[in-house]
């Protein structure tokens, strides 16, 4: 260890305020960079879900107007597409 | 050696591998980075000129180092975009401008705070923080670059072309402290020479220089699986990954 006590390891011979504000901002924007591309990365993948989703129900509901007797197996046998899944945002 | 390099270009071979590697980019990135600065913080001994102050360099010197790495890997991007059509290449420079953006704000930052107790002043405008505030701006040029073309073949090769004309602001950031007569110190690191500090001084800079490229390594794979998704979201592979979660 380099410094006797805490309160000389925060003052650094007075040159405690350039320092840890260094490391303050350094570790600071680290911090929102990383939280920031994992986020977006989760984002990315949550549009992608919500476009195959709605794909799914738009096909889906195409089929059943289009064919009156198919129609009656559409209903009888959903489709797992159709199943919404509440994902929170977090 | 062709097929590797065909390989290499496919985003779904990207997304698979970097799935697999990125965690362990981040966990040896943080040990590295965490220890470096510890080390150096607490533990390394005093600079007999600068005092203290001098423990700005266990930052100060990664993020400079690594503000340059990154902008000569988008070159190298670049060329790889221009003559291959490769679209990973693009996808990376997207990726890690603005990382690189505020690595060179950090390294801009960190040395600003390091001048005023040594040098006496912020700022001033000498050949090394003249050339690396022309890089800051350059990192801005190619991401505002990026935003403005819509079409995505024309945005990479003109973010391609910016990149390969602002690599030649790497060599003179690299000797600018010898070219000229600055007030910036000579490099830290060496590749030919033994550095001059003494081992409890430059091994906890090493650590936290490995850590904070490992970092930036899980930060590009993080960054270009995203741009990756947006970019393939009709492929079969996205959809299987999204629905299922594998690659």
């Amino acid at each position: 260890m380099a410094f006797d006590s805490f309160s000389a390891f925060m003052a650094m011979e007075g040159h405690g305020p350039y320092v840890w504000s260094c490391y303050a901002m350094f570790f600071v924007l680290m911090m929102v960079m990383m939280v920031w591309s994992v986020r977006s990365r989760k984002a990315a993948i949550e549009s992608c879900r919500r476009g195959y989703e709605f794909q799914a129900g738009k096909l889906h509901g195409d089929s059943i107007e289009s064919s009156s007797e198919k129609s009656k197996v559409a209903y009888s046998a959903p489709s797992a597409a159709f199943e919404r899944v509440d994902v929170s945002q977090d | 050696m062709w097929q590797f390099f065909h390989k290499l270009g496919s985003p779904k071979w990207f997304f698979g591998i970097s799935t697999r590697f990125a965690p362990w980019f981040l966990t040896g990135g943080m040990l590295l980075l965490v220890t470096g600065a510890v080390w150096g913080l607490a533990f390394a001994p005093t600079d007999y000129l600068q005092g203290d102050s001098y423990r700005i360099i266990f930052i100060h010197v990664p993020t400079a180092m690594l503000a340059q790495s990154v902008y000569i890997m988008m070159a190298s991007a670049g060329v790889v975009t221009l003559v291959w059509r490769m679209k990973l290449a693009d996808v990376f420079v997207k990726a890690v401008a603005p990382v690189g953006l505020v690595i060179t704000f950090l390294a801009l930052f960190t040395g600003a705070v390091w001048g005023k107790p040594t040098w006496g002043t912020w700022w001033i405008w000498d050949a090394r923080l003249t050339s690396m505030l022309i890089l800051l701006f350059l990192y801005g040029g190619v991401i505002a670059l990026d935003r403005a073309i819509n079409d995505e073949k024309s945005a990479a090769r003109a973010v391609a072309v910016l990149t390969l004309v602002g690599v030649v602001n790497i060599p003179i950031i690299k000797y600018s402290v010898e070219w000229w007569n600055t007030l910036h110190q000579p490099a830290t690191f060496k590749l030919t020479e033994k550095p001059s500090m003494p081992a409890e001084m430059w091994v906890p800079l090493l650590l936290s220089v490995l850590g904070l490229y490992l970092i930036f390594g899980w930060l590009a794979c993080v960054r270009m699986q995203t741009e990756i998704l947006c970019r393939e979201q009709r492929s079969r592979w996205v959809k299987e990954f999204v629905t299922t979660g594998r690659v």
